[in-house]
């Protein structure tokens, strides 16, 4: 009898969509945004691009972007069904 | 500061709970340790966070290993690949279950031999993964599923138990300070022998706190001076600037109390005694910074 390992390969999306689990999304005010990362450098799920622009097949909702936002530019929003 | 590699290899996304402490941690100990890294996690939330069989949100070589044997599977990969002439790291990445309780004797015996390894230990202060039971690192007064009525023991301290190994690194820190975490992860890299880091991991739905608040809540446990982030290497303590500062100016110990729900109802007493436990902390290690014991 053979055994075959369990080994997973990496993939994006290897937990689906968790962009489904989302209540509030993250919306950027440009205006206010100064670029400085803040917002990048927090997310848990690096979901937020170097442009910083949120990915939103993959954001969780957490908030923690808005919450730590020094110019307050990033507010969440309930979302559409 | 020094420059945080742009490349990521957690890839999106794990499956952990929204606001999780765990991979914003992991991310940076990644950045940190780049490409030629392998990982051991013992069970913990890491160990189910990564993706669906057959695919995996990690992009470094992972392997998941018993709850007791994190350390000594580390300690074999570290001398198969020094064998085989590679400088592969080896890390560990555990929960505080992982290390506190359960991996305690791995661990104990991996620094004895001094093998070369890092041993991360992400302390959400209690068994996440199986749903908040106490672990030895649950502070006292914390309520938790099988303490409803809070804590009553107070919390190992493994840093001390970890420096009586005389690691050549041994050091603390935050996940609310990613950027001390990647200076700490490229240190301790550098250095051969055991190395030690134990990060504060605030976890949302254990701590019962929103989830935008993870990071708030990780600079409010070192403003308030209940966690400290210093360094120690080869035995010399380096007290951080953040610890510094909340050593002269303190936040109040109840502002981060009374946001997290599995302190409500925290009696005098506890408080008082988590207030001892943290000035006692910070005086000692204030001393050992001065070269005084």
């Amino acid at each position: 009898m053979s055994t075959r390992p369990a080994i997973s390969r990496p993939i994006k999306g290897a937990s689906g969509k968790t962009g489904s689990w989302r209540v509030f999304k993250p919306v950027v005010d440009k205006e206010r945004c100064n670029a400085c990362g803040i917002c990048a450098m927090f997310c848990p799920d690096a979901a937020i691009s170097e442009d910083l622009v949120v990915d939103l097949d993959f954001c969780k909702g957490c908030g923690i972007c808005a919450h730590e936002c020094p110019k307050k530019a990033i507010s969440m929003e309930r979302e559409e069904k | 500061m020094t420059e945080i590699p742009k490349e990521e290899f957690i890839l999106k996304c794990t499956s952990a709970c929204a606001g999780c402490p765990s991979t914003l941690i992991l991310r940076y100990v990644l950045k940190a340790a780049g490409s030629d890294t392998v990982l051991v996690v013992p069970a913990c939330c890491t160990s189910v966070i990564q993706g669906i069989y057959p695919n995996t949100a990690v992009n470094v070589p992972l392997y998941n290993v018993a709850f007791a044997a994190a350390a000594a599977c580390a300690s074999g990969m570290s001398e198969a690949f020094q064998k085989a002439g590679k400088k592969t790291n080896v890390i560990v990445y555990a929960g505080d279950g992982g290390t506190v309780d359960i991996g305690i004797q791995a661990l104990s015996g991996a620094f004895e031999r001094e093998t070369d390894f890092l041993y991360i230990c992400y302390d959400n202060e209690a068994y996440g993964n199986t749903g908040m039971q106490r672990s030895g690192s649950t502070p006292i007064g914390a309520r938790t599923t099988t303490t409803p009525g809070g804590k009553v023991h107070a919390k190992k301290d493994l840093d001390a138990i970890v420096a009586a190994h005389n690691p050549s690194y041994l050091a603390t820190a935050c996940a609310a300070y990613p950027q001390d975490l990647f200076k700490k992860v490229q240190k301790a890299l550098t250095l051969r022998g055991s190395k030690f880091i134990h990060v504060l991991a605030p976890c949302p739905p254990g701590w019962r706190f929103s989830s935008e608040m993870t990071v708030e809540m990780g600079k409010l446990a070192v403003r308030s001076g209940l966690w400290i982030l210093y360094e120690s290497e080869f035995g010399k303590v380096t007290i951080n600037g953040p610890s510094k500062a909340a050593m002269i100016k303190p936040v109040p110990i109840e502002d981060y109390l009374s946001v997290q729900g599995r302190f409500k109802g925290i009696d005098r007493k506890a408080i008082d005694a988590l207030k001892s436990q943290a000035e006692q902390r910070a005086k000692h290690l204030q001393k050992e910074a001065e070269g005084i014991c």
